[in-house]
């Protein structure tokens, strides 16, 4: 299992990063090959492929102490350069 | 009667959509500028664009109760469906053109629940047109922040002991569930099963019909 961090960064435009997980960490569920990146291709640019990454959450590392049940998980797909390893 | 909302009531007291008579938005326009224009020059024939309306128009979730039943019938079906949904649903002819499908499975012990909080992806080549709902910005908000309050109000009561695992589709892929097969149903064929396997099932919101609501 690998441990990610979402970044916390905030750049304008497009982006497919939902900002309920920045900074959130999680493990990769599984890697889904690579994808043009929507972040280009959103404004007709030519989207360079970013490995794209199944993460998941607990509910508990996203929501705290508000979370339903702390053992339900959230899985989302992100983009490489979204990630930091830890 | 309810007489509070005059703007969404008919004298009759039904609810209407406001008429869509006001000016045509630029992208409208575009559109349909070029559209006329494409049909003119003769690159895309008027019948080829009716067709591709019809052929979206006929998607519904009867494609997806076909992959489900065929799930529950066949172990090593079920195998490659969770490996790989795309290439499962079209090795039993479903055409799902370029879809990136994946595919999660409810058991005794998980359910799962399907989102797209960022707009509203759904996998429509095997399920159709999502309902409105799917979109609303509450359903999408909730289903991720407070998703067992959402499934209480469609009607399920998750135990306690159940892992809820809610997937948001933020990018490429598109998921749908495969309902846990219902008690007393062993012996149905597979065109039976698919008729128990409901739209809200394969999101997450619903269970397959027990046979007797059948």
């Amino acid at each position: 299992m690998t441990s990610v961090r979402v970044k916390t960064i905030c750049p304008p435009g497009h982006v497919r990063a939902p900002y309920y997980l920045r900074g959130k960490t999680g493990e990769i569920e599984r890697a889904l090959g690579s994808f043009g990146n929507p972040e280009l291709l959103a404004y007709g640019l030519e989207g360079e492929e970013k490995e794209l990454y199944r993460v998941r959450f607990t509910m508990h590392e996203i929501w705290g102490d508000s979370a339903e049940r702390p053992e339900d998980t959230l899985d989302a797909e992100l983009y490489d350069h979204w990630l930091e390893r830890l | 009667m309810p007489h509070d909302h005059h703007d969404h009531l008919s004298p009759s007291g039904h609810p209407f959509r406001k008429d869509n008579d006001t000016p045509l938005t630029y992208w409208q326009q575009m559109e349909i500028a070029v559209r006329e224009l494409l049909i003119e020059k003769g690159h895309l024939p008027r019948a080829e664009i009716q067709a591709q309306e019809e052929a979206m128009d006929a998607r519904s979730p009867a494609n997806g109760a076909k992959v489900v039943a065929r799930a529950w019938a066949d172990p090593e079906f079920k195998s490659l469906l969770l490996k790989d949904a795309s290439e499962a649903s079209r090795s039993i002819g479903l055409d799902i053109g370029p879809l990136r499908l994946i595919a999660v499975e409810n058991t005794s012990d998980v359910h799962n629940l399907i989102v797209c909080t960022l707009c509203s992806c759904y996998p429509r080549d095997l399920l159709g047109l999502p309902p409105d709902w799917y979109k609303t910005r509450a359903y999408r908000s909730r289903a991720v922040k407070e998703p067992r309050k959402v499934l209480q109000e469609f009607g399920i009561d998750l135990p306690q002991e159940t892992t809820l695992r809610v997937h948001d589709s933020t990018a490429d892929m598109r998921y749908f569930v495969v309902p846990a097969r219902p008690d007393g149903t062993n012996h149905f064929s597979e065109p039976a099963w698919a008729e128990l396997a409901t739209r809200d099932s394969m999101i997450g919101t619903g269970l397959a019909r027990a046979p007797s609501q059948a």
